[in-house]
């Protein structure tokens, strides 16, 4: 897996609560083999409107928001099926890091396997964000994961906080089968131990 | 020794690996595999030579692309090259498959317990977020995403952060009429769809302990609907009584010591969770979920709320956004609601007691004039048995199509979907925007409240009919 850096970015606010995998990524995109290509789906029956052509009204399709690598969410993003496929949109579309005040738990997972940031923030903090990201033409979010540090280039400040392995394999890109396999005898020992009682 | 909860039990005795700040490395006892969340996961182990650990321990079938008609022709040439994928990709790594030509093939949910593959005490992983299902049976059962499947398949291992524990006591005798779905849906627009995130919920209390097998499946299917890592039941007689003439278990050499391993598996008395609700299931009432979250349910004697009331914004266009994409006004009343078509089946109600249950409703009736009605088995098994009991002349004599086994119009991946607009009541988990196709709009039912929709075209309340249920 790639190393993470640090982004500065336009964050783009999408104003909805308990957003589920089926809205990120619908399910008759789900039907590839490849890991790649699943950006031009991403949140497809709110970005394109029945006859193919860009809904106005949402937000990703919105100028000010184009190149974003930081999408602003509100709570339980991420809910209901555990289809890596979200995360695969997400980073496929150019997301790098999702902040929100919740995420659900195999989607918050599936997000670090991919090396996406989901950064967990209060809901003062949150609104806050929301509110500079509509009104502000020259915002840009800066988040150092080294640091912990979430700026902006006016007086944003807010230290996250982060499982420190999982901080550790993203910065280092490190792959969880060999982490794995390095406790190997340890593997062993324990299916021997199975067998015994089976 | 310190009471311990059937989680904590099933925990300890799965950890290969342990250090502090750090995740734990946790055994996988069993791994299920389907068409949609597998293929990248074998071509993960292909790109780095690597091979499957336990093939003994990993079972795969296709379930969610599969056409409940002429399943053998898939029109779909993307859908059929998933499914030949999956085929090309268990004969490569040697892994068991419940192809479409199985008597035994099936959703991948019915399919594990009715076969004996889901036991007790098991550690059990699937890349589908509804292997909670699997928890009924006293197993830690969870969904993992694309690259867990390949970590299992390579190390038969997962690094888990350890969750926290919840207790849901549902206390009383459930009225009639009020099933297990009606139990949990309950469960989840008392707590909310966040309301268990980063805990695994233990169902508990003697409403519990009354449930079939089956109807614990039900329950324990939707804790991921409630956010929790997983739901889980501590096995009993029933649990034990159910499993033991089960196809991979019935003939083991080591039964009899397998289920006194079982019987010492429930929570202790006095063990301690971290957090803890008690529910009354005497008042509880059939549900009908109304809007595009399994946890905007309300009774079938309730109505749709008013926007107006809540005070919250956030919540408030949330209940807007979703009375605008459900087209539905402010205050109807539930039982006013007309229906196009009504779907029986998914990995939460498709099981032979759900079928019989159904039918007993439909029997002697006819499915409205306006609706579209069918029925999904949840596995060919499940098919094969309810044909015995004759339950399909009764669905196939009052109007519904009778189909073959699959995931189906629980979420649409094959050609069973809902046009836009298209209302149906569902007997599935997931009432999502577009879930059942683009526009269309589901309400989240119970199998016996489903049938009797089919059959008034609008909702009414099961509890006017006189049907003996039993014990449904």
């Amino acid at each position: 897996m790639e190393k993470f850096k640090n982004i500065a970015s336009v964050p783009t606010p999408l104003d909805y609560s308990n957003v589920d995998t089926d809205q990120i990524i619908p399910k008759q995109f789900l039907k590839k083999i490849e890991k790649t290509g699943f950006g031009e789906f991403l949140f497809f029956d709110w970005r394109l409107k029945d006859d193919g052509t860009k809904n106005p009204d949402f937000v990703l399709n919105q100028e000010k928001f184009a190149g974003s690598e930081i999408l602003l969410a509100r709570d339980n993003f991420g809910c209901g099926s555990s289809r890596e496929h979200a995360p695969w949109a997400l980073k496929d579309y150019g997301f790098k890091i999702i902040i929100s005040t919740s995420f659900a738990d195999i989607f918050y997972n599936n997000c670090f396997k991919n090396g996406i940031l989901p950064i967990i923030l209060d809901g003062e903090n949150l609104e806050h964000l929301f509110v500079i990201a509509i009104e502000r033409d020259d915002l840009e979010l800066r988040v150092d994961l080294k640091e912990n540090l979430i700026t902006d280039n006016k007086d944003f400040y807010y230290k996250f906080k982060i499982d420190q392995f999982r901080k550790k394999c993203l910065l280092e890109g490190l792959d969880d089968i060999d982490l794995t396999l390095a406790h190997s005898d340890k593997l062993e020992d324990f299916e021997k131990k199975l067998g015994s009682i089976k | 020794m310190k009471p311990k909860t059937l989680f904590e039990k099933i925990w300890d005795c799965h950890v290969v690996h342990k250090e502090k700040r750090r995740p734990t490395l946790l055994y996988i006892d069993l791994h299920l595999i389907h068409e949609v969340t597998s293929p990248q996961a074998f071509q993960g182990l292909r790109e780095h030579n690597r091979k499957v650990r336990r093939k003994d321990l990993t079972f795969a079938t296709m379930d969610h692309n599969v056409p409940t008609i002429n399943r053998n022709k898939i029109d779909d040439k993307i859908s059929a090259r998933q499914i030949q994928t999956l085929r090309d990709n268990c004969s490569q790594f040697d892994i068991e498959l419940f192809d479409l030509s199985s008597p035994y093939q099936g959703i991948v949910h019915v399919i594990g317990p009715e076969q004996g593959l889901t036991r007790p005490g098991m550690t059990i992983v699937c890349g589908d977020s509804h292997t909670s299902t699997h928890g009924a049976f006293g197993a830690l059962a969870f969904g993992i995403g694309t690259s867990e499947v390949e970590h299992v398949l390579a190390t038969q291992c997962l690094w888990q952060n350890k969750p926290r524990t919840f207790e849901i006591r549902v206390e009383g005798k459930r009225p009639k009429g009020v099933t297990a779905k009606d139990i949990i849906l309950s469960i989840i627009g008392e707590i909310g769809t966040a309301g268990a995130t980063g805990t695994v919920i233990e169902y508990r209390g003697d409403t519990i302990s009354s449930l079939s097998m089956e109807q614990r499946m039900t329950i324990c299917n939707m804790s991921i609907e409630a956010g929790a890592r997983a739901g889980m039941i501590s096995p009993d007689h029933v649990t034990l009584d159910y499993l033991k003439d089960k196809p991979r278990i019935k003939d083991l050499k080591n039964k009899e010591e397998l289920f006194n391993y079982w019987s010492t598996l429930a929570t202790d008395d006095g063990a301690s969770f971290d957090k803890s609700i008690t529910i009354d299931s005497v008042k509880m009432s059939p549900q009908v979920s109304w809007g595009t979250s399994p946890g905007m349910v309300t009774g079938v004697n309730g109505s749709v709320p008013n926007p107006k009331n809540e005070e919250d914004p956030v919540k408030r266009k949330s209940i807007e956004n979703a009375l605008e994409y459900m087209g539905l006004k402010p205050d109807t009343k539930i039982e006013d609601i007309k229906l196009d078509t009504v779907f029986i089946g998914s990995c939460t109600n498709s099981r032979v007691e759900d079928l019989v249950a159904a039918s007993k409703v439909i029997k002697g009736n006819k499915v409205s004039s306006n609706i579209n009605a069918i029925v999904v088995p949840g596995s060919q098994l499940v098919k094969y048995q309810a044909e015995k009991l004759g339950l399909d002349k009764i669905f196939k004599e009052a109007g519904f199509d009778w189909r073959d086994s699959g995931c189906s119009m629980c979420l649409g991946m094959n050609p069973d979907q809902l046009s836009p607009g298209e209302r149906c009541a569902s007997t599935s988990n997931r009432n999502f925007e577009g879930r059942q196709g683009k526009g269309g709009r589901t309400h989240l039912v119970s199998p016996i409240m489903a049938a009797a929709a089919a059959i008034n075209g609008r909702f009414v309340d099961i509890r006017s009919y006189n049907i003996d249920f039993g014990e449904y």
